[in-house]
């Protein structure tokens, strides 16, 4: 039997282990604690505390603060991205390509650099819009005042819209347009077949990516942490954040954590079967795979208005804050007035060679993310591999653990991956760079798997086959064939998991040690500590990496159009 | 070369049967053809040869090896089978020229790369394709691809080549080509073909034998094509290998008659037909070029043409017989010199040319199923 069981594994089976084991380890067991631990002391239900931490003021606080941003951040983020889709998929607006493109480089800042943007531009006393404007108009206090709800909620709407942009806008460019053209033949006005047709048409595109927001918003701790913690306001990532710092990691703030990390997580999950309903309901094939010509509306008198409005809100959420970082990372105090001999790159060499705090944290950062980049590419090439191609029962089991990562927000992976490397099972990683390198992996495998799974559904079964039937053995297959044709996947994955990694904030913060101090914690605890011109120095060399990074993504995924 | 024989093969996935038990033997340096309507299961049968699918019981040789047996729990891996295949869709590796797909099973084959290249290049030659070898795929039409494709599959002298529908994607003219490219390389190279196809006419065109087959994956006729298209066992081979008329007769005052109408059929019958149509045991099925119309009262059996359409070569008509509906094909050449086509209305006489006799409980078994 067993011999027969040995005789049976082949390539296939082998990666299919591989993939199982791989995903349970890294995401699977860490939830699976995070709940256990909520849920049980000493092997009995952990009602008291349960009841103890959600009937607290501050928790309840928390909650109804991270409900109070992740709906008033869907709801900006919503009307914003409908807007800017239509306006870009629908409209002869000038310069759409353009504009198209421009829509999306909120999506490549990390919002919590751009809240330590907003905080110098608009924070009440030293911001330095707040102090031009009371300045102009002789104001004593100050106009606005971005540490609030609302200003959180702006502020992660300018970065998240996108979600919503990119969905929508997709949806209507390939949405049929005969569709339209038959309602229009039928003598319906274009007011009419934009209510009856278009809007139900698209609304799928519109909840799916609303649903994103909602999910991304409900657990992001950058914005909140910058801007919130300062006047008391916290959401729950922030709270966890808070419990943990305040107790120096004691197992009974963990356990606290790990109650208000399940609350996330059902969140997550609920958010995740109403887009699973969502998309379920919206499978009518109204969308062709191919791009049409839709029809366009004429803007007349209002394109030149509209086109700049538009400009202005790139220039508002994405130069202004962009130029901010960069200007004032190269002053040579905080507070001075922008003249050329108040900056210098004194601060650029500084961070870079002299202080060790963040020559470390860059270092750290540049090999964490590299590492946790070509693992994750790896991995996911593998598990997606055996999502998409092998056909062997257990499959499902595979495709449910594929989809957590998708799910969990990062300050519940920090948590499980705590719980689950902190000796409890014989290994201690806890203030080693392993731990954050094992949560970079469970946070970011969502993009590799799904850049590779896309990837790989463009290799036809049959090419394989053919290589098979050629003389190519399992393996060589892989080699010679299915790995050269998803390249491109491979290092689109590599790289949309190095960019974010690079900067990640919300996990590190809670796995950090005194020596594994990464650019993103080195960043937060920099503005914490009243050292804005360094945070700011420091936030502009993630930009520039960043950018760069984006430009070889996008080399890289056109070549994979001109190849194949 | 070498014969493939399937014995007692079947298929199932999960609870739904594909292959019920199979048992066949195609011979040496045959050419031998599936054909079945889509989803009939003739596509997992070549791929339960190829190895790209497990049995679920059953045995397959390859000449005399035993490459798949559930009993003795034996499976030979694809690449163990020395088998060509040709895909549907080409499968090309979009990566690689023409000539790195086509050398591909022989760098497979660890052949010494001077032999290598001479017959790769020799190969390519033989589908037609020289001085096209260092195109990418993308650079080649659909026709070329499957060339290409077809060159790959026979670069190192496969025992047996497996087709699936490989002509499917190609459009009526190169269609013709590809066919008479493989009826040629096969004389060349006397290897056994396996073909897939839904298309009955490429299977009578290229086949020595043809296995037509049902939805539910079993086989109900095999033989030559003139036997296939010529002595149909069933009402259901008949339909499938073209436009068919069914017409039930009946006996009453010492006449056989069209049914439910008032034309006796003027035919000679085969000897004991007459008994078993007087029995209600048969039906009547003729090809629409296998009746002839005529203007004049020769013929006692009467019918009114219902619609006309001209078809280039030949005219089609519908024509009222009774209370069935036959359709009745003409060569244009014959018409004219019969005069004026017929038009909508007219009455005319019929001539059955070539009747077969089918049981009537078949027939209305294939309308059950």
């Amino acid at each position: 039997m067993i011999r027969k069981l040995f005789e049976n594994f082949g390539i296939a089976e082998i990666l299919l282990v591989l993939s199982v084991l791989i995903l349970v380890i890294v995401v699977a067991v860490p939830i699976l604690l995070i709940l256990w631990t909520a849920l049980f002391v000493n092997g009995s239900l952990n009602t008291r505390d349960i009841l103890k931490t959600l009937s607290e003021p501050e928790t309840y606080m928390a909650l109804k603060n991270s409900l109070i941003i992740a709906a008033g951040v869907t709801f900006f983020s919503t009307i914003a991205g409908v807007f800017f889709a239509w306006l870009v998929a629908r409209t002869d607006l000038p310069f759409k390509e353009t504009m198209r493109v421009l829509f999306l480089i909120p999506f490549m800042l990390p919002p919590f650099i751009g809240a330590l943007a907003w905080k110098m531009l608009l924070s009440p006393r030293a911001g330095y819009i707040n102090k031009f404007l009371s300045d102009l108009f002789g104001l004593d206090g100050s106009l606005f005042n971005i540490y609030s709800l609302s200003g959180i909620i702006a502020v992660e709407t300018m970065y998240l819209f996108p979600f919503v942009f990119l969905q929508v806008a997709g949806a209507l460019e390939r949405m049929d347009p005969t569709l339209e053209e038959s309602a229009r033949i039928s003598g319906a006005g274009l007011l009419t077949i934009t209510r009856k047709i278009t809007l139900p048409l698209m609304t799928p595109s519109v909840a799916a990516g609303a649903l994103l927001v909602a999910l991304y918003s409900l657990a992001h701790f950058g914005v909140p942490a910058i801007l919130g913690t300062e006047r008391g306001i916290y959401n729950i990532p922030t709270k966890i954040y808070e419990q943990i710092y305040q107790s120096g990691g004691s197992f009974g703030s963990i356990r606290t954590a790990t109650i208000l990390s399940s609350i996330l997580l059902i969140a997550a999950g609920l958010i995740l079967y109403l887009q699973n309903l969502v998309l379920k309901a919206g499978r009518f094939q109204v969308i062709a795979g191919k791009s049409m010509r839709p029809m366009l509306l004429k803007l007349r008198g209002l394109r030149i208005p509209l086109l700049l409005f538009s400009i202005l809100y790139i220039f508002i959420t994405v130069i202004l804050p962009t130029a901010t970082i960069f200007l004032v990372g190269s002053l040579k105090t905080y507070g001075i007035s922008f003249t050329m001999e108040n900056m210098s790159l004194a601060n650029l060499k500084y961070i870079f060679f002299e202080w060790k705090m963040t020559k470390d944290a860059i270092w750290n950062s540049l090999y964490l993310a590299l590492g946790a980049a070509f693992v994750t590419m790896i991995t996911g090439t593998l598990i997606s591999y055996s999502i998409v191609k092998i056909k062997v029962r257990g499959r499902f089991i595979l495709e449910f653990l594929g989809l957590l990562p998708f799910s969990v927000p990062g300050t519940v992976i920090a948590i499980g991956v705590i719980l689950m490397w902190s000796g409890k099972f014989g290994i201690n990683l806890y203030n080693t760079a392993w731990i954050i390198f094992i949560a970079y992996i469970a946070r970011y495998m969502a993009f590799s798997l799904k850049s590779n799974s896309a990837a790989l559904e463009q290799v036809s079964d049959s090419l394989e086959e053919a290589a098979r039937a050629s003389g190519a053995t399992h393996w060589q297959s892989l080699k010679d064939i299915v790995i050269p044709l998803i390249k491109p996947g491979m290092v689109a994955a590599f790289f949309l998991v190095f960019l974010p990694a690079l900067r990640e904030l919300t996990t590190s913060i809670l796995l950090y040690g005194p020596k594994t101090r990464t650019i993103g914690v080195a960043i937060y605890a920099l503005n914490e500590d009243g050292e804005t011109v360094y945070a700011a120095t420091l936030a502009s060399v993630a930009l520039v990496i960043i950018i760069i990074g984006q430009i070889v993504i996008k080399r890289v995924t056109r070549s994979r159009i001109e190849g194949i | 070369m070498a014969n493939v024989s399937l014995e007692k093969v079947s298929k199932t996935y999960g609870r739904h049967q594909v292959i019920p038990e199979l048992s066949i033997t195609i011979r040496d340096g045959e050419c031998f053809t599936f054909l079945g309507p889509s989803g009939c299961g003739k596509t997992v049968i070549l791929r339960l040869i190829a190895g790209f699918e497990r049995l679920t019981a059953g045995e397959i040789f390859i000449g005399d090896r035993l490459v798949s047996s559930v009993e003795k729990d034996v499976f030979l891996p694809p690449e163990a089978r020395k088998i060509g295949v040709v895909f549907q869709d080409y499968a090309v590796w979009p990566h690689k020229t023409a000539y790195e797909n086509v050398a591909y099973p022989l760098q497979m084959q660890k052949i010494p790369s001077a032999e290598a290249k001479e017959r790769t290049l020799a190969a390519i030659e033989q589908v037609n394709l020289g001085s096209l070898e260092n195109r990418l795929p993308f650079q080649l039409s659909g026709g070329q691809q499957q060339r290409v494709a077809l060159a790959r599959a026979l670069v190192s002298r496969p025992e047996i080549m497996l087709l699936d529908e490989p002509l499917s994607n190609l459009d009526a003219n190169l269609r013709e080509e590809m066919r008479f490219e493989i009826t040629a390389l096969r004389k060349q190279t006397g290897v056994t073909i396996l073909y897939v196809t839904h298309d009955q006419e490429v299977a009578l065109a290229i086949s020595d034998r043809i296995a037509v087959m049902d939805k539910t994956g079993r086989i109900r006729q095999i033989g030559p094509p003139d036997d296939i298209y010529e002595k149909p066992v069933n009402p259901f081979i008949f339909k499938f290998m073209g436009v068919s008329n069914f017409i039930p007769l009946e006996y009453r005052d010492g006449q056989v008659f069209i049914a439910e109408g008032d034309s006796p059929l003027s035919y000679s019958l085969p000897e004991g037909v007459l008994d078993r149509i007087r029995r209600h045991e048969l039906i009547a099925g003729c090809r629409p070029y296998d009746i002839e119309l005529t203007h004049d009262d020769s013929s006692p059996t009467r019918g009114i043409i219902k619609r006309v359409i001209f078809l280039g070569s030949t005219i089609d008509y519908r024509v009222a017989l009774g209370a069935q509906e036959i359709r009745v094909q003409q060569d244009v050449r014959d018409a004219g010199q019969g005069g004026i086509p017929f038009r909508d209305g007219d009455s005319v006489g019929l001539n059955f040319l070539n009747l077969k006799w089918f049981e009537n409980r078949d027939l209305n078994e294939e309308v059950e199923s």
